[in-house]
Parts: structure tokens; sequence; C-alpha cells
């Protein structure tokens, strides 16, 4: 690592009376993050031979792609005919038609080539009595445009995102990339003309800061799930890309749409697979009645997320929840052949032990619905460029600066993503981020001097927060935040209960200037970076509360009690959310959802009402 | 040569007793081992006792709930809190182990927390790993062919594929590895358990094609055979796995080789 370093010590200006060293590097591509999107992409870019590096803030196999489960969808037709056009359309359909249709036919068509790729790299898939890789039925995955019943889930076990996480990081140590493991990235270098020019980091074990110098910068940082007090996501999904994104003046799209997975555990909130129902399990209430059926007539307890979420908060709102405060819902497996549950379902088996005590072949794991997962995040075309409007532009691509996986919004998910849709966007747009690179980018390429205050925010921001003395400690703050993100942002929401969740958040907000740090060290400062997490979580906790209270409509995951139906003429258009950090101030805008395809092989799906 | 004093900042001193919580009903005192790389000073033992009633179950949640509420210096890792990523490896109740799938009533009290053993500390429970890690990049954890790839996947028969299970559900957390005597002694040339069950993990995967490569680069006195059957990786493991028949394993294919 250290012969990158091209001034290695060179001090920057003195803040609060001390220096910090930095130590500089240049790259053709840096990514931030090492999760499923963000280790293809470094594959990817490696193969290419462009020089790349990959900033993460914790081992590569500890990232959160670890935790999926239940699989990975593509089209193979390995368990009956199958045509990536349907999933296309289930697609267009789960997202409730906010997403971008050029994306969604981009992610379909490519899918199976993603996953070969991925089984040639070694991926212990499932396999079927003939060896080819097993799939099992997820959620809204359909044959013939919503007739049929699709299994199109690859799936490696209930434990798929390990699998691949495992499998990409070996790739990636195959083609030498190069990591910088335990650096905390927190500010980009944005130049006058608007092109991003690298990023800053801190440099976990010992305190230093590096600024990497870059062609191009691809955030792949993941969601932010942690903005809510109850969620699927691991401590670490703080939307660290969404927060640099927003202080570089950048808009963020659709975050309005939080999805909450319809089985969490109870009180831990630890996953458990929609994969399970794809295998056969199914939901009840405390009368003992499979209630999916009276919601979704067809695809019962296989309908979209938001779908069964929402089932489940009406048949607990009106008092057939289980348990003694009736405040949950039963998810059965004991009906199932206990090899089956060995076979496919062995790690969701252990989940339920450890964190509800239950022994899923006698008993149901009690389960609720938990955030699970943002489709909204840093919008981008389906290169995984980061595009803004500009100068009538509506699609202008940021020189330098690609996001990809949760952190981006390619919108291929829309206003609901669904099941297995999450790993297969990692891979196809990783992928084709790392083909825009190598089509866009010479390798070794001279690159100007950065700005001169290219580390001036990074800075001013870490010695703030690190110094910060104020009355309240960070998990406080942290902690009113994620209350009222889970009061006033849940799955049913009103312009009443978002407008005083506005004035809540924006208090909470306030309060951010009393911050206190106890750990003045900068040594393995978690206290620290927790803080710099919580800025990040909650620049993004405000302009979800407030994209949330501005959509007048009822959409996929967005569920507005006092406007119950989709409206296609005013709101079929993706919201844009712009933050003045420094005042907390919002302001919105939009962009229209691309109504067209990528290519003439599939025509434009129209919308129509959207029935499970 | 026989090192006769203790290294550097090896001797654990009394630390600091916090504070107990008013009004708190039930309690369970932890005993954290706790230790500042920006002092000179030797590693300390920090009691605290946590409110049952203000935390979750597990190990986990008590630190947490430590960080949050007394001690925000405390420093550990953590991630996805539900056993998978493999980040907050250490050692609980003398026990290598995930603090966030242990349940604290499954402990002797007062619990006793320290970092997984014989690995530099960086600070408090928080390990150096590097070695560890590049281990399991020296045992090349990627599939190695040579037959032309397939369009479509390589066909791996269920049989064969059941062949990986309590293999590849290893998550790296190193509670093996750093459970095991001869890791202790020998971690400069010794793979470890962790790196050695990966090793086979491609070894019996049908579809590598370089076992005998692999093979080759184990036999050597001290990455494979410093195993002594000793078994406290099998042990230790969180996810259930034994490292210790996979190692077995390798040292069979080694003599069936051979014949």
């Amino acid at each position: 690592m250290a012969n990158n370093a091209a001034s290695n010590g060179a001090a920057s200006p003195a803040i609060n009376g001390k220096a910090y060293p930095i130590e500089d590097h240049t790259y053709d591509v840096v990514v931030v993050g090492a999760g499923g999107a963000g280790l293809r992409a470094v594959v990817g870019c490696s193969e290419a031979g462009l020089k790349t590096a990959c900033i993460t803030k914790v081992f590569p196999t500890r990232s959160h792609t670890v935790a999926a489960q239940g699989g990975i969808a593509a089209a193979l037709g390995n368990m009956g005919e199958d045509d990536w056009r349907w999933h296309m359309y289930d697609t267009v359909k789960g997202a409730d038609w906010l997403g971008d249709q050029d994306a969604i036919e981009y992610l379909c068509r490519n899918a199976p080539d993603a996953v070969y790729e991925l089984e040639h790299w070694g991926v212990p898939f499932s396999r079927r009595e003939d060896g080819k890789i097993y799939q099992r039925p997820f959620g809204g995955m359909t044959t013939h445009y919503g007739k049929g019943t699709a299994q199109r889930t690859c799936a490696a076990a209930d434990r798929t995102g390990h699998a691949m996480l495992h499998t990409m990081y070996g790739q990636a140590l195959r083609h030498s990339a190069e990591f910088f493991i335990e650096f905390f990235a927190i500010d980009l270098i944005m130049d006058a003309d608007g092109r991003c020019r690298g990023v800053v980091a801190l440099k976990l074990d010992d305190g230093t800061l590096h600024r990497f110098r870059a062609q191009t910068t691809i955030l792949a940082t993941g969601g932010y799930g942690r903005a809510y007090f109850s969620c699927t996501s691991a401590h670490t999904c703080t939307g660290d890309g969404g927060g640099m994104v927003l202080r570089a003046g950048l808009p963020m799209q659709d975050m309005e749409f939080v999805q909450f997975h319809p089985t969490g555990i109870y009180g831990s909130g630890c996953l458990i697979t929609e994969g399970s129902r794809g295998e056969g399990g199914y939901l009840v209430n405390s009368e003992g009645e499979r209630f999916m059926e009276r919601y979704a007539p067809s695809a019962k307890d296989l309908a979209s997320r938001d779908v069964v979420s929402r089932a489940m908060t009406i048949e607990i709102r009106e008092g057939r929840g289980v348990g003694p405060k009736k405040d949950h819902i039963f998810l059965h497996l004991d009906h199932l052949d206990p090899k089956v549950l060995h076979e496919r379902l062995p790690g969701i088996s252990e989940s339920a032990r450890i964190f509800a005590n239950v022994d899923v072949t006698r008993e149901p794991i009690p389960i609720i619905p938990t955030v699970h997962y943002n489709m909204g995040g840093i919008p981008t075309n389906y290169h995984g460029e980061v595009v803004i409007k500009k100068n009538g532009d509506d699609n202008y691509a940021v020189p330098g600066l690609m996001a990809l996986g949760e952190a981006g919004c390619v919108s291929v998910h829309g206003a609901n993503r669904l099941g297995s849709n999450s790993l297969i966007d990692l891979v196809v747009f990783g992928r084709g981020a790392a083909h825009r690179c190598a089509e866009k980018l010479t390798p070794n390429d001279k690159q100007p001097e950065l700005p001169k205050d290219s580390a001036d925010l990074a800075l001013s921001r870490l010695d703030h927060f690190r110094h910060a003395s104020g009355g309240t400690p960070t998990a406080a703050i942290r902690a009113k935040m994620q209350h009222v993100m889970q009061t006033n942002c849940a799955v049913f929401r009103t312009g009443e209960v978002l407008e005083e969740g506005k004035k809540k958040i924006h208090a909470v907000f306030e309060e951010m200037p009393d911050i206190h740090v106890t750990d003045r060290s900068l040594i393995w400062n978690t206290d620290l970076v927790e803080t710099l997490e919580l800025d990040n979580l909650m620049s993004q906790a405000l302009v979800t509360m407030e994209s949330a209270a501005n959509r007048q409509e009822s959409r996929g995951a967005h569920a507005r009690e006092d406007f119950p139906n989709r409206d296609d003429v005013n709101w079929m258009k993706h919201s844009l959310v712009y933050l003045d950090t420094k005042t907390g101030k919002v302001s919105t805008d939009y962009r229209p959802v691309h109504t067209y395809t990528m290519t003439n092989d599939v025509s434009y799906i129209e919308p129509k009402a959207r029935v499970y | 040569m026989v090192q006769f004093t203790l290294p550097k900042n090896s001797k654990i001193t009394q630390g600091k007793t916090w504070p107990k919580q008013d009004g708190a009903a039930k309690e369970t005192e932890f005993r954290v081992y706790r230790f500042n790389p920006d002092d000179a000073e030797n590693p300390r033992i920090d009691t605290y006792y946590v409110d049952r009633s203000q935390c979750g179950p597990m190990v986990l949640d008590a630190l947490i709930w430590i960080k949050n509420n007394i001690d925000p210096t405390l420093t550990f890792r953590r991630s996805c809190r539900e056993g998978v990523c493999g980040s907050c490896a250490m050692n609980i109740d003398g026990t290598n182990t995930l603090a966030c799938t242990k349940a604290i009533d499954d402990n002797k009290e007062p619990v006793k927390i320290y970092p997984l053993p014989h690995q530099p500390v960086v600070k408090d429970l928080v390990p150096d790993l590097t070695n560890f890690y590049a281990q399991y990049a020296f045992i090349e954890p990627w599939l190695h062919t040579v037959s032309p790839t397939p369009q479509g996947e390589w066909k791996q028969s269920k049989e064969d594929r059941e062949k990986l299970d309590g293999l590849y559900e290893c998550i790296l957390c190193a509670c093996c590895s750093t459970s095991c005597p001869s890791y202790w002694w020998n971690s400069d040339r010794y793979l470890g358990p962790a790196a050695l069950l990966q090793a086979n993990r491609w070894i019996s995967d049908s579809r590598d094609e370089a076992t005998g490569e692999r093979l080759d680069s184990l036999e050597d006195p001290f990455r494979l055979y410093r195993c002594h059957t000793i078994m406290n990786c099998t042990k230790a493991c969180p996810k259930g796995l034994n490292p210790a028949k996979a190692i077995a394993a390798i040292k069979k294919r080694m003599v069936d080789r051979q014949i």
C-alpha cells in the first residue's frame, strides 16, 4: 500500500491547532464499499487493467451482502420455462411502475450471464438432480406475465449472499485488487466543475488520513437501514455514500420508499428469508387463519413484500395479532419435511432457534414487518453513472462518480423491490459499471492536481466531531432519530403523522451541534466513527421523512392512508431531494420515470392496476 | 531462544469499576479487557453492571448497552448481529465465540470478555487479524479450472454439492484458529484450522481442477501437519463446523495419493 503514496506525511492546514498528516494515493478507479456490488466492480475494473482500489470500513466478507439469504433472481429456466421478459414484467409490476424500464431491461436480460459467471467463480449453488442450479419460487416472481408461478431464484441453501460474497472476495484476491480494509470514507472530493475527483478516508487502526485521487469513484456503500429502530440491516448499514453525496450538494432519489420485510424475527429483527415462504411456509394470525388468501387471492403468501407487510399490519391493528400483546404474526414451517428444512433452510432454522428459541420443525416463528431495504438512493443510469438534472437535461451524468447497489437508485426497484432482485442488481450493475469504466477510462491516465481545498470538508468534519463536547452522547441522539423514523415513517403513513415526523426529525437534527464524543483517540475510535455514521444517517432520515410527506399518493412501499390510490397522472415521477446539511433544509424536485426500454426486443409495459 | 519474561503489555492490571445504574432491578456483572494503544499502560479489566431490563439477551447486546449508556470508549467490532458476518468474535467466559449469538445467561457471572487470544491487540476487544487473512488468501480461495468454461453452469450433482456442506458456511471469524495451541505457537508457519477448512472446501469441490496443486502447497511439515488433533477448533466453532475433520480429510488425501 505504501508504494502508492505520492506524498507521505504532507501536512494539511492546521485545524484546532493540530495538523492531520495526509497520505496521498492515485488510482484509475476507487470503489468505496466491499459488498456484492463493490466487489463485483473491483473485480471487473481489475480485469480490465485499471488500477483499482477498494476502500471498506469492514473486512470485505463482513459486508451486509453476507446476510442475504434467499437467493438471486435470473431467468435461467432450470425449473421450467422462463423468459427474461417475464422477469422484467414482474420487476416493473413489483416496482409499481416507478422503475426505469430501460434499466430493468438491462437487469433482467443480463441476469442469467451474471449468475453463470458467479457459478464459474465457484459459488456453491444448490443443485437439481441433473446437476443444474436449483431455483425456488419467490414473492412476485411469475411466468407468462403474471399467470403462473416462476421458480427463478437461484440459491445456495439460505446462505446465498454469504456464498456470493466469499466467492467474489476470492476473485478479488485472484486479481490482486488493492484493498484498504478498515478505512472509513469521510467525504468526496468534488472540484469547481462539479467533477468527482476522489475521496478522503480515515484509516481506523492508526488514525491517518488518506486522500484517494481517481478518474472514477464508485460508491457501493449500501443502505441506511439503521436510521430506523428495528431493521434487518447490520449495524454498519449507515448510508455513508448517501451522506457524502448529500454533503456534496447532489440529490438523492425516491427516498420515501423504504421496504419492510414481512418476516423479521419479533424482538431481534433478524431476517427470516422470503425463501421460507417460497419453500411452502405460510403466515397465520391469532385465529389460525392463513390471512394472505384474503389479501392476495392468487399469490397468497408469495405476494410482493409491501403487500404482505401491509396485510400483516392490518391484521395486527384489527386485533388478530399473536402473542400476549397481540402485536406480531406467526410464520409456519413446521408442516415442511424436516429434510427440506435441513437442506434448503438451515440458516434460518438456526436463527429461529437462537433468536426466538423456536424449533422450526415443531413451532411457528414469531415475526413482524421489519425495515429491510432502501429502494431510494443516489440516482444513476444503468451504467452506474450518477445522474442529476442540469441545464435542462434530466439525465446529466456527473463526471467521475458512480453509485451501485443499495446505495444507488438505478431505479430497477422503483417503489418496491422484489425479493432476490437485490443480489442480481449488485452483480449486474457492478459488472456494468466495470464495463463502463473499461470503455471510458485509459489505464494510468494522467490526472490533474487536486484542488487545494480537496480535504477541507472531510478534515473539518472529522475534527469537529472528534472534539465535539456538547451535552448529548451520540447514542442518545441516534436513539431519538431511530424512534422518530420508526413511529412516524412506518408501513402506513398519513399526512398528519408525517408532518409531525418532519417536526420531530428536524428537532433531533437540531440537537446535532450538542453532540458529545467521549473517545478522543485516533486509533480505532468507534465512538467517532459511530458519530460520523450518525451524521450520514441523520441526513438520510431527514430527506426520507420529507420525501414521504411530499408524495401524495400510495405506490409500492409508500402507503398513504390519506391518499390510498396510485396517481399516475401527478406522481409517476421520481422524487429528487437536496439537503442543506448546515440548516437541515430539504428541497424537492422531480425526474421523469424512463417510460421506454433499452432495446426493441421488448416493449414498454403500460401501467395497470397492481393485483397479486 | 526461550523467552523468560512476558512480552510488553502482557500483564493485566485491575481496571475501573464503573458505577451501577440507579434503580436497576436485575444486573449482570461484566469484566471486560481494555487496552488503550495511546498510552503505554498495561491492559486492564474494567467492571460494568448491565441493567438487564434495558438490554437484549445476547453478550453483544450487553456490550452495545455498555457503549451506549456507560462508556462510549469501549471498542469492539460488530456488524450483522445475527452470526453471519463474523465481526464480533471474542473470548467470552473462556471460550472463543460470537458475542451476537452467545446468550448472556449461558455464561458464569461475572461474564469475562477478552479479545481473541494470541493475536496482537489493536485496542480493547479488537485484534489484528492481518496474518489470519493472509493465510486465507494463501489457500487461493477461488475455483481453479483448466477445461473450457461452459456457456451455462458447470454441472454438479446433488451428491457432489453435498460434499461442500459443513465447509462453505465458514464465516472467517477466527474463533477456531485462535483457540488452537499449535496455532498459538506456530501461526507464522502453520495455516491454522480456518484456512485449512477453506482449503478443503476447494479441494472437495467437484468443479475444481487443481486438487493436486492444492495438496502440493499444503505438503509441508508446518502448513498442514502442525495440526495435532487437539480439536479445540471444532469445539470453538460458533457455526457448528468441524475444521478438525476437514484437516483429517486433507491428511487422508495426502496419504491416499501416495499409494
